[in-house]
């Protein structure tokens, strides 16, 4: 097969695009990695907490560390990675737009684009969302790991899947109380051992339960929150105040499709793993063979799988482009598979690994 | 098999899940001889308390989902795991005399001073009895888990998993 | 303070995980008029929570913002930058002398057009 001259693109710089773009590299494939913020590393370089999986998934190692040995094997093998660059259109052919640092715009055509764009934080509305205080609990997460900051003292945290836990930990260990962790459905969503941890320290869970309203004048002072019946109505006579100064929503997220629909990939519905997404084939190709889709775009899931997503597609995208010999490609296919169906074992990981089976077998042309 | 009530809507497994999972340590147990306790309820995919075991004394096996088992014939309660479980679900517990002794991970800050008085809570997060710090060490090795161990009255020691933290941070 | 003005700082100095934060070069910004210092390559969002902010705008009707999504897609915290109103301060970094103000609603440009400038 010729070689491809054009570039693969790749649009997100977070674990599965950081992987993608690695497989191509280390192919000898031409690669571009753009990213709209001014450091790469996407959500994975706020998760200071130990990873699960075992240790061909780097478990036991903090988030952050992957992130840092993500970006110096990208950077010890010259990747050109592109930050303050926002991917802003995608024409046919695979001309990518490209708006570097605000002020100057560029299109460049691709051979193969990895879309890697991650996922948004879903809101929740209630009467005084919009006061200084609520944040997203993602929001509240890079203000305190990233940025070192603490956005308030007491906290309340909306929702009790993995985000919200870990959250609520990790507001903990930056010197903040969290008051209550709140949850709407009757059973808590994380997995067991985070919730053990924040139980420990004293966090009381409140499962059917709901935040009525936030208060306060300039900020969030206090919080009303009131059981909910099985219709999910809150239940008379049963409104709490509490005292918090900050409401976290952990309330799901939602995979930023934007560039998939600008391409005009074909979306699926699966609402276990965040809505509508691109769907896509077991190389992580979209309906349209040259656009790959990687990490929580193509599904919200978890870092290692965005880490293994990503592999697959540079592995593929790389044999597309005549860098990679088809054996090869098949094999390292395979072993990438292999690790990405253990990931997705167990009591949490089954539901994910059936939600992936139903995108695989409704085929990403649809 | 335990439907993990509590777990699910206390945030922590209660007794009788942990001895639905063969994960729970009696006093009676401890009076016997000192034991790892592993409270790991939940099928997900994670072994690292299986690779990081120099005995060979922890089995998790394929598929990784499985809830690991503990050889006490081989466990030397070195202790290594407590701060391998990224879960942080791993202590050893031990009884000599009226008092027990628990070895526990601690994430936070300040890290406790040996001689430290303290309170021991519970899975809640409940205090039930007061503490001593007789130990606290965070090694590299850790990856900044520091192993703390801390010594109470015997008679709490099922209850007791930890000690309080304390909210005033520098 | 309640209404928005400066209280004590809320950095994280010490960290059981993340160690203890390295000093870096400062920056001075101007905050409605007042001075405050600013890590270097920190978005003017973290230096405004630092200094104990609490209120970054207002909308038209008169309704206190700050912050929501923090990573630059939910635009709850633009504000006035260098005369430039609608600037999300979660993704644009300080800069040495900068002008951080609350607007009101959209705000208003202050930057002078230049003559020739219709465009």
């Amino acid at each position: 097969m010729e070689t491809e001259r054009k570039p693969a693109i790749v649009v997100g710089a977070g674990p599965a695009g950081l992987c993608a773009a690695i497989e191509l590299k280390k192919a000898g494939a031409p690669v571009i990695l753009m990213d709209e913020n001014s450091k790469p590393g996407g959500q994975l370089f706020k998760q200071i907490h130990k990873f699960f999986g075992s240790r061909e998934h780097k478990a036991g190692t903090r988030g952050f560390e992957i992130g840092k040995e993500l970006l110096t094997e990208s950077l010890n093998l010259g990747i050109d990675v592109r930050l303050k660059t926002e991917v802003v259109g995608i024409e046919s052919g695979l001309k990518v737009w490209a708006v570097e640092n605000r002020n100057r715009s560029y299109t460049i055509e691709a051979s193969k684009l990895i879309l890697a764009t991650g996922a948004t934080e879903n809101a929740l509305s209630f009467p005084g969302w919009t006061l200084p205080g609520v944040m997203t609990a993602g929001c509240a997460q890079t203000l305190i790991n990233v940025h070192r900051v603490l956005p308030g003292k007491r906290v309340l945290m909306i929702g009790s899947g993995n985000v919200g836990v870990i959250v609520a930990y990790q507001l903990m260990q930056a010197g903040a109380e969290v008051v209550a962790v709140v949850e709407a459905l009757p059973k808590l969503g994380g997995y067991g051992v985070h919730t053990a941890k924040v139980a420990r320290a004293g966090v009381p869970f409140r499962c059917a339960t709901t935040i009525l309203r936030a208060e306060g004048k300039e900020s969030v002072e206090r919080a009303i929150i009131a059981k909910i019946d099985s219709r999910f109505q809150p239940i008379p006579g049963t409104e709490e105040t509490l005292e918090v100064d900050t409401i976290c929503l952990a309330v799901g997220l939602t995979p930023s499709i934007e560039l998939a629909c600008i391409a005009g990939c074909k979306e699926i519905y699966i609402p276990e793993l965040g809505g509508n997404m691109p769907g896509h084939d077991r190389y992580m190709r979209s309906s349209d063979e040259s656009i790959y889709v990687v990490g929580d775009i193509a599904g919200v899931e978890e870092a290692s799988t965005a880490m293994e997503e990503g592999r697959l597609a540079g592995i593929h995208a790389a044999y597309a482009m005549g860098y990679l010999d088809e054996a090869t490609m098949k094999a390292r296919t395979e072993e990438t598979v292999q690790r990405l169906s253990s990931l997705r074992q167990g009591v949490f990981g089954q539901k994910r690994f059936a939600a992936k089976q139903r995108i695989l077998e409704k085929g990403a042309a649809q | 098999m335990s439907d993990n009530q509590s777990l699910k809507t206390t945030g922590a497994p209660s007794l009788e899940e942990l001895r639905a999972a063969s994960m729970l340590t009696t006093l009676a147990d401890l009076e016997e001889k000192a034991c790892l306790c592993i409270e790991c309820v939940e099928e997900i995919p994670c072994n690292p308390c299986e690779t990081s075991c120099p005995q060979n004394a922890l089995t998790v096996g394929s598929p990784i989902t499985n809830l690991p088992v503990i050889d006490r014939e081989k466990c030397i309660l070195c202790g290594l795991c407590i701060p391998a479980c990224p879960g942080l679900a791993i202590t050893i517990k031990s009884v000599d005399g009226d008092m027990a002794r628990i070895r526990f991970p601690w994430e936070y800050l300040p890290l406790p001073v040996k001689g430290q008085k303290v309170e021991m809570v519970d899975r809640q997060g409940q205090v039930v009895c007061p503490g001593v710090v007789i130990a606290a060490i965070n090694p590299a090795r850790n990856n900044r888990t520091a192993v703390v161990t801390a010594e109470f009255s015997k008679e709490f020691v099922e209850n007791v998993i930890s000690i309080r933290r304390n909210h005033e941070i520098l | 303070m309640k209404d928005g003005s400066i209280q004590e700082s809320s950095r994280i100095g010490h960290h059981a995980i993340l160690g203890d934060l390295e000093t870096t070069e400062e920056v001075t910004i101007f905050f409605e008029g007042k001075a405050l210092k600013a890590r270097v390559g920190e978005p003017i969002m973290s230096a405004l929570i630092a200094a104990g902010v609490t209120v970054f705008r207002y909308t038209k009707k008169g309704s206190p913002r700050r912050m929501f999504c923090g990573i630059g897609r939910c635009t709850d915290c633009v504000m006035m930058v260098d005369g430039v109103p609608g600037v999300r301060t979660c993704v644009t970094d300080v800069r040495d002398g900068m002008t951080v103000e609350r607007q009101k609603g959209v705000g208003s440009w202050k930057i002078e057009a230049e003559a020739g400038d219709g465009n």
